[in-house]
C-alpha cells in the first residue's frame, strides 16, 4: 500500500495541565491525505483542532507521532505549507499588495520586482481584489476583503499544502457564501491540497471531497472520515438538492451532537488506528433515498 | 463665533492669553522712578541708581530682536551669539542620544527577543534608571578627563533608560501571529527582525526616542551649567552671573523652543511609523 501524500502517524499532544499532571488533548491521531484533496476537520472546540493545524503548520512540535509529507517528516514551518489564518495575519503596516508581494517574494527570491507584482496583482484579482483597494493598508478593508488578502498571499505561493485555521470563522454569513466561492473557484483551478479547519457543518460539505471527525477532548481522537458524495462543481443552492446532502449533513450533525461525546476519554489503547471510512451515498440505491432513515452508515 | 473652525477659535484663544498675560507682566513691573522726583535722603542713600528688577516683557523682545538678527557672533568666550551656544547644546544632546540609540535599540532588541537577557539584565536596569544622570557627573569628569566628553556621557546615560525599555517592551508585544508569518514564510533571523519584528514595534520604540530626546534637552541644561564653556546651560548661567536678566528670560524661551522643535521632529516620525491594526 502506497503511502499517501500527507500522512499523520500516532500523533499525539498532551500539555502540562497546571496542577503537576497532564492533559492529554488527543491522542494516537493517524489518516492521511491525498495530493490534490480538500479535507476538512470538524470538531468541537478543545479537542485539538488548531493544535494539529499548528502541527502540521510547523509551527507546534507534537508530543509524540509524525506528520511526513511527500514521504519526509515535517519538522518546523515551511514555504511548502501555506496558512490562512483565522485573524488573516496581515502585516498592518504594509499595503495590500505589499502583503502579497512580501510572501511571493520569500518564495521566490530570483524574481524579478516586476514579475512579483505581477504574479501578487494576478492572484489578488483572482479573489476580486483589483484597482485602487490593493494600495490600501489591510486595517482600510473589511473582514471579508481581508481575508481574500491572506486567501490570495497563500495560493500565490503554489504550496504543496494548503492549511486553512478557520479561515471564515470571524465573517457574517453574507460575506462567509462570497468568500467561499471564491475559494472553491481558486482551488478548482489548481491542483492544491488543502486541510481545513471549521466549525461549519455546511461549510464543510459544500467545500471538501472529505470531511475528518473528532470526538470530544481530552483523548481526542480521530473517529470518522466521511466521504462528501456529491459531485463538483458545486454550489451553495445546487448542493442542496442533491439526495445525499441531507443524509450526510445529518450525520454529521448526529455525530458533533452526540456521539463525539460518547465517543470522548475513551482512550483507545491499541495504538494507531485509521478513523473509519463512512461514505453515504443515495444515489446507487434509488429506493432507499425515499425512505424514512436519513441516517445510513456504510462501513468498510 | 458659530462661523470659526475649532482651530481657529483655539488660535484666538491662544492670542488672547498671550496678549493679556504680556499685558499683566508689563504692567506688574514697577516704573524706575526718576532722579528728580527723590528726595535728598534717597539720592544719598544710593536711591538714584537703577534697581535690579525682573525685566518686562518689552525689554525680552528688544532683547530677542537683537539677538536674533545676528545669533552666530563670536566675540571671545564669554560672548557668542544665542546661535552657536544652542548649536552647541544640540551636537551635545545628539551625540549622546545617537550613541545611546545605537547601544539601546540593538540591546532592547535582544531582551525583548530572550526572556533569559530580560531576567538578567532586569535588575540593573531597574537600579540605574532612577539615578539622576548629573549623578554620574564627577565620575564622567574623573574618569573621561574631559568636560565636554562628561556633558555627552550624562546624556548619553539619560537617554538610554527610555529608549532600552521600550525597545524591550515593543519587541516582547510583537504580536505571535506575525511572527508566524515570517516563520511559514521561511525568513531568517535577520529578515525576520528587519521586516516583520521592526515595523511591528517601531511605534513604541519611537515613543522611548521621543521621551529620550526630551530627556536629553532637559538634561543638558544643568550639565553645560556644570561643566561650562559653551552652550544653553552655561549661557543662561554665564547671563545669571552678570546679572542680565532680560538675557536669562531669553534664553529660557529660548530652550523652550528648540524643545519644542526636538520633539515636534520625532512626531513626525512617530506618525511616519504608525499604524492601525
Amino acid at each position: 500500500m502506497s503511502k499517501p501524500f500527507l500522512s499523520i502517524e500516532n500523533l499525539t499532544q498532551t500539555f502540562p495541565d497546571g496542577k503537576g499532571g497532564n492533559l492529554t488533548v488527543f491522542e494516537d491521531a493517524s489518516f492521511g491525505v491525498e495530493k490534490g484533496e480538500f479535507v476538512c476537520i470538524l470538531g468541537h472546540s478543545g479537542c485539538g483542532k488548531s493544535t494539529i493545524m499548528n502541527i502540521l503548520a510547523g509551527l507546534a512540535e507534537p508530543t509524540r507521532g509524525v506528520v511526513k509529507m511527500d514521504g519526509y517528516a515535517v519538522s518546523g514551518p515551511s514555504l511548502d505549507r501555506g496558512v490562512v489564518f483565522q485573524n488573516y495575519s496581515l502585516l498592518p503596516w504594509l499595503s495590500t499588495l505589499k502583503n502579497v508581494t512580501f510572501a511571493v517574494q520569500a518564495r521566490f527570491p530570483n524574481w524579478s520586482k516586476a514579475q512579483v507584482t505581477k504574479h501578487a496583482t494576478k492572484y489578488l484579482e483572482m479573489v476580486g481584489l483589483h484597482g485602487d483597494v490593493i494600495h490600501r493598508k489591510p486595517s482600510q478593508l473589511s473582514g471579508g476583503m481581508r481575508q481574500r488578502v491572506s486567501i490570495a498571499r497563500a495560493f500565490a505561493n503554489h504550496p504543496k499544502l494548503l492549511l486553512l485555521d478557520e479561515p471564515f470563522g470571524a465573517l457574517d454569513a453574507l460575506t462567509r457564501g462570497t468568500i467561499q466561492d471564491e475559494l472553491l473557484k481558486i482551488w478548482g483551478g489548481t491542483e492544491q491540497t488543502v486541510f481545513m479547519i471549521t466549525h461549519d457543518i455546511d461549510e464543510a460539505i459544500l467545500l471538501a471531497d472529505r470531511i475528518l471527525l473528532m470526538t470530544n477532548g481530552p483523548f481526542a481522537r480521530v473517529a470518522e472520515s466521511v466521504e462528501i458524495t456529491i459531485p463538483r462543481p458545486r454550489t451553495r443552492t445546487q448542493i442542496i438538492e442533491h439526495p445525499n446532502y441531507y443524509a450526510i449533513r445529518n450525520h454529521l450533525v448526529h455525530f458533533l451532537g452526540t456521539r463525539s461525546r460518547e465517543l470522548a476519554g475513551k482512550q483507545s489503547g491499541e495504538g494507531a488506528k485509521a478513523p473509519r471510512t463512512v461514505r453515504i451515498d443515495k444515489t446507487t440505491s434509488t429506493e432507499a433515498a425515499e425512505e424514512a432513515p436519513v441516517l445510513r452508515a456504510v462501513n468498510d | 463665533m458659530g462661523s470659526f473652525s475649532l482651530n481657529q477659535r483655539a488660535a484666538i484663544w491662544s492670542l488672547v492669553i498671550l496678549v493679556v498675560s504680556l499685558f499683566v507682566w508689563e504692567m506688574s513691573i514697577p516704573a524706575q522712578q526718576a532722579a528728580g522726583e527723590l528726595t535728598e535722603y534717597e539720592r544719598l542713600t544710593g536711591g538714584g541708581r537703577p534697581k535690579a528688577g525682573v525685566p518686562p516683557p518689552s525689554q525680552v523682545l528688544v532683547k530677542a530682536w537683537e539677538q536674533l538678527s545676528n545669533p552666530f557672533y563670536d566675540a571671545g568666550p564669554n560672548d557668542k551669539g544665542i546661535g552657536i551656544q544652542i548649536g552647541y547644546s544640540i551636537y551635545r544632546v545628539l551625540t549622546g542620544y545617537s550613541l545611546a540609540a545605537l547601544v539601546a535599540i540593538p540591546l532592547g532588541f535582544l531582551i525583548g527577543m530572550s526572556p533569559v537577557a530580560y531576567k538578567a539584565l532586569n535588575p540593573f536596569i531597574q537600579v540605574l534608571r532612577p539615578i539622576s544622570p548629573l549623578a554620574w557627573m564627577p565620575l564622567a569628569l574623573f574618569i573621561i578627563q574631559d568636560s565636554e566628553a562628561s556633558a555627552i556621557f550624562v546624556i548619553f546615560i539619560c537617554s538610554i533608560w527610555p529608549m532600552l525599555i521600550n525597545t524591550a517592551f515593543g519587541v516582547a508585544g510583537v504580536r505571535a501571529d506575525w511572527v508566524n508569518v515570517a516563520r511559514t514564510h521561511e525568513l531568517g533571523p535577520l529578515r525576520t527582525a528587519f521586516t516583520v519584528i521592526l515595523p511591528a514595534a517601531a511605534p513604541t520604540i519611537v515613543t522611548g526616542m521621543r521621551i529620550s530626546i526630551g530627556i536629553a534637552w532637559l538634561v543638558i541644561v544643568a550639565a553645560e551649567m556644570l561643566v561650562g564653556g559653551t552652550g544653553i546651560g552655561y549661557y543662561v548661567w554665564n547671563e545669571w552671573n552678570n546679572l542680565d536678566l532680560t538675557s536669562v528670560i531669553f534664553s529660557i524661551l529660548m530652550i523652550g523652543v528648540v524643545g519644542m522643535a526636538l520633539d515636534a521632529a520625532f512626531g513626525v516620525l512617530q506618525r511616519a511609523v504608525a499604524y492601525v491594526e
